[in-house]
């Protein structure tokens, strides 16, 4: 997907979308938003584009990204899972799904299995506590889980993703 | 800025009072469309309930009233929070001349069988027959007489649950932009005096009086024509979601509540600050502004006065320290979240160096029915210096988890053991942690006291924006110190000293004494660094890092002392054997210099086996 797209398609994609926001006081986080929402992380070279477009120095756009924990840097992996570790989900044993997964996925926050299939990332507080400890997976959400729940969930994802992208 | 004619002021007004007009009718046509129902049934969609499936749940219904034939007579509505999140989705049926009944747990199945089962021949039979609904059904009822549900009151949360926040039409049916209409018509200073009188205070966690703040901003002079109103919708602590229901389940009271504090300060703008991670919240103010520019509510000479003002919307980005003001100021320039020493305060020196009062939220949300109901209405909730309501977050080991608004002055033991139910499961109550990552613990001898802002300090906890996490026995509040601690340390922003360094320390402290290796001094290290970083870090978030490390000290200490105790015992063992060690291996040595002689060597050693 992403990492395959060639450097100029990145470019001429970020170019037009910075159309919305070059003009803009202080855009530059949302920019940054919509450039990830489209590649999934921001790739260097949209980075390049934007500096340019908007005026703005490189090391002040990488000491934004790198500063904010939403924005990523490298292209996550197709199946992002997001363990919630909120105080509510903490306290209802989130730390028992992180483990779980470790012990699946061989996977710490952040990381990405080695076929580029499973990202983990712990996340605070998705605003459904009522559901602790919530696991949402490119964007479908989990609620009410336990460390057995991670095993079928990991099974559900790896069969959709055989079926729809032959992986 | 181009300067208009009076003759295009004139036009431009004309067309404010025929918008005004459209707005009012638009309010009254819903009325009359409602009107030809016989039935509703409300389906929660917000984020909580739309996780557990609730988009399936409201087609189910569709489909079934479709091929039931009642489309006409039973309207659907999508509604926001409608409160009790742990047993969603949540289903009311409201049927004409009967009670409201709500359903739990919904699944399209469920969903389906409603319909059938209790919709259907309800309408049928009519109001008198009563309904005689299956043993499965009556399981699944949420008795709206739980007091969960009588306890609160609802301000803020007043529509949710009950409307379709996506509609303006309802929104001014139930009096939306009414408040609005009504300040036009009088002057700031009057708007300024009912939000004083109202005692109205900041919801988002410290209490400063929002007419003092909206002062502060009317005085300060325009800057290059330009003043700003701030929504603070970047609720960063983990385990609150009320602003994120708030303005999921209608951003309009909330623009309309920036709006009339804009109308009282002459603010010539807004942005909405809202967390990324909340794409719901988002995609309601962006369409309560989109609805808002369209219908003429935004714009300029709004309904014909001489008031104009436009709304921008902003995301966050993942960033805890952007909650506080000068912080969410930086980030909404588009720059690192970092904050600055105040003052300048924001209301001298804010977005873009221009003078900007930043609100809450649930502040804002309570501005409008202040204006429509009078101040004197909102001041008779509460406490004697924490005036209204406060929405709360209800989590953690809670049987009935979700969002609550109850009345300020509400003791603890009403909202854990009444609206809350007790602990989900059933052991004994330990203590509910109050503000998040700058708050603290209420341990349970202390359940009868009230939550208001000066209660609260006094515990060495704070308001903050609402969080309420329940724990029961089974939670070590070394654990909880070390959970927010390590968040804050996460999340400071390393400007200054006193957070980024103090903040790692205490951590590492609270780290060993947790891993069964702290001493005492360590102790007594964490209660000196706490102290001075309260007084010495530059922002809120630094200050308050602190509050939930030492108030589970001032009433967990014996959590503390038994941890170090054990490591302590650890110690005293380790060493005892460290010693028996080493005499043996200075007798050893010892022997081992007399070697010549084999036969006392082979004695003494069996001698020494037998005594290990």
């Amino acid at each position: 997907m992403a990492e395959n797209e060639s450097q100029e398609k990145i470019k001429e994609d970020t170019q037009k979308l910075l159309t919305k926001w070059k003009n803009k006081r202080g855009a530059l986080i949302m920019a940054l938003h919509d450039i990830q929402g489209l590649f999934g992380y921001v790739p260097w070279e949209a980075m390049e584009v934007t500096a340019k477009e908007m005026g703005v120095p490189m090391a002040r756009i990488y000491a934004v990204l790198t500063f904010y924990n939403y924005f990523k840097l490298k292209a996550p992996g197709k199946v992002i899972i997001s363990v919630c570790d909120g105080t509510a989900c903490h306290i209802k044993g989130a730390q028992g799904l992180l483990d779980a997964f470790y012990n699946c996925l061989g996977l710490k926050d952040g990381q990405t299995t080695e076929d580029g299939l499973f990202h983990l990332q712990v996340v605070r507080c998705l605003g459904c506590c009522g559901l602790a400890p919530v696991i949402v997976v490119n964007g479908k959400t989990y609620g009410k889980n336990t460390p057995a729940d991670v095993q079928k969930i990991i099974a559900e994802w790896r069969e959709k993703m055989a079926e729809t992208q032959g992986v | 800025m181009v300067e208009l004619t009076q003759e295009q002021i004139q036009k431009l007004k004309e067309l404010g009072r025929s918008q005004k007009e459209k707005l009012l009718k638009m309010g009254e046509d819903f009325k009359e469309e409602v009107k030809k129902y016989k039935a509703a049934i409300y389906t929660c969609n917000a984020t909580s309930c739309h996780s557990g499936g609730a988009a399936s749940v409201i087609d189910a219904f569709k489909e079934s009233l479709e091929t039931m034939g009642l489309s006409q007579d039973v309207r659907m509505v999508c509604t926001g929070c409608m409160g009790l999140c742990a047993t969603g989705p949540l289903a009311r049926v409201e049927i004409k001349g009967r009670e409201p009944f709500l359903y739990k747990e919904v699944t399209p199945d469920l969903a389906r069988i409603i319909v059938s089962e209790h919709v259907a021949p309800a309408l049928r039979e009519g109001p008198d027959q009563p309904l005689r609904l299956s043993n499965y059904l009556k399981s699944k009822e949420l008795s709206l007489q739980l007091p969960f549900f009588t306890k609160q009151r609802k301000i803020v949360l007043a529509r949710l649950g009950h409307s379709d926040p996506e509609n303006l039409g309802e929104y001014v049916a139930t009096g939306g932009y009414q408040a609005l209409m009504k300040c036009l018509e009088m002057k700031p200073e009057e708007v300024l005096d009912i939000i004083r009188k109202s005692g109205l205070r900041g919801r988002g966690g410290a209490g400063f009086p929002t007419a003092r703040k909206w002062e502060m901003l009317a005085q300060a002079p325009l800057c290059d024509g330009e003043k700003f109103m701030v929504c603070n919708g970047d609720e960063g602590d983990p385990g609150a979601y009320m602003d994120s229901c708030i303005l999921g389940g209608g951003a309009h009271a909330v623009l309309e509540g920036m709006m009339i504090g804009a109308y009282a300060t002459g603010a010539t703008s807004g942005w909405f600050y809202v967390r990324a991670e909340y794409p719901l919240a988002i995609e309601r103010v962006e369409l309560a502004i989109k609805q808002a520019k369209k219908y003429g509510i935004l714009g300029k000479n709004i309904f014909g006065s001489d008031f104009s003002f436009m709304a921008d919307l902003r995301y966050g980005a993942g960033a805890f320290v952007c909650g506080e003001e000068t912080a969410l100021l930086e980030s909404l320039e588009g720059k690192r979240g970092t904050p600055h020493p105040r003052p300048p305060y924001p209301t001298q020196k804010g977005l873009f160096g221009k003078p900007t009062a930043i609100n809450n939220v649930e502040t804002l949300a309570n501005v409008p029915p202040i204006i429509l109901k009078g101040p004197e209405w909102f001041s008779e909730v509460g406490t004697a210096t924490s005036k209204g309501t406060k929405v709360f977050a209800l989590t953690g080991k809670v049987k009935h988890s979700g969002l609550v608004e109850v009345p300020m002055g509400t003791t603890v033991e009403c909202m854990v053991n009444e609206i809350g139910g007790g602990t989900s499961s059933g052991k004994p109550f330990k203590a509910v942690q109050t503000g998040g990552p700058s708050g603290g613990v209420i341990p349970a001898s202390h359940l009868d006291m009230p939550i208001c802002y000066e209660e609260l300090k006094k515990l060495g906890s704070m308001m903050g924006s609402g969080g309420m996490i329940v724990m029961d026995q089974d939670d070590s509040m070394v654990e909880i110190a070390k959970f927010y601690l390590n968040f804050t340390v996460d999340e400071s922003c390393g400007k200054c000293a006193p957070c980024r360094i103090g903040g790692y320390q205490m951590l590492q402290l609270v780290k060993k004494i947790a891993d069964g290796e702290g001493t005492q001094s360590d102790l007594k290290k964490i209660q000196e660094i706490g102290t001075a970083m309260k007084q010495a870090a530059l922002c809120g978030l630094g200050q308050t890092a602190p509050n939930p490390v030492l108030s589970t000290i001032r009433f967990f200490y014996d959590e503390y002392e038994s941890l170090i105790q054990q490591a302590q015992q650890k110690k005293a063992e380790k060493q005892k054997l460290q010693a028996e060690m080493s005499s043996l291996e200075n007798e050893m040595k010892k022997l081992d210099e007399r070697k010549p002689d084999s036969t006392v060597h082979s004695a003494a050693c069996s001698g020494q086996c037998k005594k290990v």
